[in-house]
């Protein structure tokens, strides 16, 4: 008897404790499905990794003070700003076009923002197997000649060396127009940007062949650069995008939505010098429901991608929306003067969209 | 109570267990055991984690058009050809590197090596500083030094450097030679564009000169070694018999030496083939640069790696090959 009544309060005791238990498993289980192991083994590290060319101004270049500036660099930053509210907690990790995808799909670096073309094998998973976020800038492949050669077309190149980076779409779509054209020509390809323009720059190629933003990047850094001019020709679509890998969809998720936020705030008239005012305006006013909502005053947006619920309030704080990254690193505020064309608004008949915030 | 005898049957033959023929290989058979199970691990390991990742190894890739050109080969090969015959043209290039890179170094080395002897002091102090500076300087710095300071500072055109029978320019070498129709011919510009019957890239040169260079300096001291080996006795019995230096070095020291020079020079040829994977640094399409291109298109990289390991291994294998058949050749006969 005594037996038996000890054992009753301990089955008891036990079986809240057993569904508890379970319980606790399953918001484990339910809590790993949306918080990415990718984000969280990021939070743990205090900063994010990121992949950048490092040697291209206006994308990504470290000045002489040692600190990284460019497009792809403000996406790194916007990402770190998402995550920990803190634009600085990124490191850059120098890639060349060779070792990019080995080093992200090595984990070695988070998130590659570094020039490079969305494809089809680069993003299947019989390919590369990369996942990419929004395009964020849509560029196209040129050709570089010296002005004083008098070349204005591709056909004028016939049996004439061009240098090309290896590694890189741009060397395939150079083989292919050149085929479809019926111009033999002498690649010379090197296995950095850097040996690539210095072997035009020595002579040793009568022209140099890349993404049009790239090569006008390039030229900006010329000892001359009124020395050299792009041809018309633009030879192949370059939509230069960020990329994670299929391995962690809900990481990829994470980076798809900072990039939109980018845009999705320029569409709203959001910028770095009016986001506090914006968001006074939005807590203030119940009515304004879409503004709540991608503020992050209302609804769960942050939490359903594991990011802090005011995320787009760091992000815009931090680097401003992407029509503020575009002007100041290659557009009117920058060495570049690339003009806005198709990487305008979608609203100003350009190709920048992003899907609602809902 | 008797006591337990030890056991051995009638003829105090030991039990198989305790056999001193069985044991070494009863030891051998299971580290061999363990050494297939952890390579079995490995490999199932290995296929699992790829089989995941949807990478099983394939080759049907080779196959497929390559899409990209390559400047200059030996092999015909444009954009529409397989891979594999893209991979096939870098190594045949490999090869134009290595073999000539060979016989250059082993030249340079072995007047480098012998005139460490020279009476001349100043020949002499030269050599010792040749290899001095080039060995303690990292061949990739030369290479580059090479193709972009040296090659690329090459005038073009009509202010090209010409030297009776060769033309130096920023396009290329271009020397004297038979042309098709076996005639003698000298380089000549026409339309502005040098031509000859033989062309060398500059950026093929630029990797000779490094690689040449660079080894000759390591096989100088192989060569003064194996010189410095033969006994001083042998100099002055030669001498005394009223022979010349160099004919002592030739008749009597060299052939001497060759036993000990050989299989160091043997080091260096690896070291060499080796070495010219470096080209993709001055824009010579060789083996690694045509591979590294193919990894980056398909996204093969443990396949192509093998390829690569594979065909090195296989080069340094050969030269090793031909070198110890060589080492037998030299080495005194016992009689």
């Amino acid at each position: 008897m005594l037996l038996r009544m000890s054992f009753r309060p301990t089955r008891a005791w036990a079986l809240p404790l057993v569904l508890a238990g379970l319980l606790a498993g399953c918001a484990q289980d339910g809590g790993s499905g949306v918080q990415s192991a990718k984000l969280s083994m990021i939070q743990g590290r205090g900063k994010l990794v990121c992949g950048v060319d490092g040697k291209l101004p206006g994308f990504s270049f470290v000045g002489p003070d040692g600190r990284y500036s460019g497009l792809d660099v403000d996406v790194c930053q916007a990402m770190a700003a998402a995550i920990f509210g803190d634009a600085s907690k990124v490191e850059f990790r120098d890639l060349n076009s060779s070792e990019r995808f080995a080093a992200l799909a090595s984990g070695e670096v988070d998130l590659l923002s570094r020039n490079t073309t969305m494809t089809l094998s680069r993003d299947a998973p019989g390919g590369n197997a990369l996942s990419f976020a929004p395009t964020t800038f849509y560029d196209g492949q040129g050709m570089m000649v010296p002005a004083a050669s008098g070349i204005t077309t591709l056909k004028a190149l016939a049996g004439k060396p061009i240098c090309v980076e290896s590694g890189t779409t741009t060397e395939l779509n150079l083989a292919d127009r050149m085929r479809e054209i019926g111009v033999a020509y002498t690649p010379l390809k090197f296995q950095t940007g850097d040996q690539t323009y210095a072997a035009y720059l020595g002579g040793r190629c009568i022209a140099v062949t890349s993404d049009r933003s790239q090569l006008a990047a390039k030229r900006s850094s010329f000892p001359n650069p009124g020395a050299h001019t792009l041809l018309k020709d633009v030879m192949s679509k370059e939509p230069l995008t960020p990329a994670t890998t299929n391995a962690d969809p809900a990481w990829a998720d994470a980076v798809r939505w900072t990039v939109n936020t980018l845009i999705q705030a320029e569409e709203l008239g959001i910028t770095k010098a009016n986001i506090a005012s914006k968001l006074t305006e939005a807590k203030a006013n119940k009515n304004q429901a879409d503004l709540r909502r991608f503020l992050g005053v209302e609804g769960d947006f942050g939490k359903q991608l594991g990011l802090p619920a005011d995320f787009v309030v760091k992000i815009i704080s931090a680097v401003g929306n992407y029509g503020e990254i575009f002007d100041r690193n290659v557009g009117p505020g920058s060495k570049l003067q690339l003009d806005r064309g198709v990487n305008n608004q979608w609203t100003k008949g350009g190709l920048m969209y992003s899907p609602p915030f809902r | 109570m008797p006591k337990p005898q030890p056991v051995l049957d009638p003829a105090g033959i030991p039990p198989w267990w305790r056999d001193r023929r069985v044991i070494p290989w009863l030891v051998q058979g299971v580290v061999a055991l363990l050494l297939l199970v952890l390579i079995a691990f490995l490999l199932g390991n290995l296929v699992h984690n790829l089989t995941a990742r949807g990478m099983l190894l394939s080759w049907r890739w080779l196959g497929e058009p390559a899409g990209f050109d390559i400047s200059e080969t030996l092999l015909p090969f444009d954009a529409s050809l397989p891979y594999w015959r893209g991979l096939a043209a870098g190594l045949v290039n490999t090869f134009r590197a290595v073999l000539t890179g060979l016989i250059g170094a082993t030249l340079l080395g072995t007047l480098a090596g012998m005139a460490s002897f020279s009476r001349n002091g100043l020949l002499r102090g030269l050599t010792r500083a040749y290899v001095e500076i080039i060995r303690n300087i990292p061949l990739l710095l030369q290479l580059i030094f090479w193709y972009f300071v040296v090659f690329l500072s090459l005038p073009n055109g009509t202010a090209a450097l010409q030297i009776p029978g060769l033309v130096l320019a920023k396009s290329g070498l271009y020397l004297a030679g038979f042309s098709q129709g076996m005639e003698w011919s000298l380089p000549q510009l026409i339309n502005g564009v040098w031509q000859a019957p033989w062309r060398l890239s500059v950026e093929f040169a630029a990797l000779l000169c490094g690689l040449i260079i660079y080894s000759g300096a390591f096989i100088a001291e192989v060569v003064r070694g194996g010189i410095a080996s033969v006994p001083k006795g042998q100099w002055e019995a030669a001498t005394s018999l009223g022979m010349d230096w160099f004919s002592t070095l030739r008749h009597v020291v060299l052939p001497q030496a060759l036993r000990v020079i050989v299989p160091g020079l043997n080091t260096q040829y690896i070291s060499l083939a080796k070495n010219s994977s470096l080209a993709v640094a001055v824009g010579f399409t060789d083996l690694y640069s045509v591979a590294e291109t193919t990894l980056n298109q398909t996204g093969r990289a443990l396949e192509v790696y093998l390829l690569l390991l594979g065909a090195y291994l296989a080069l340094d294998l050969v030269i090793s090959l031909v070198m110890n058949g060589l080492n037998r050749l030299v080495q005194i006969r016992e009689r």
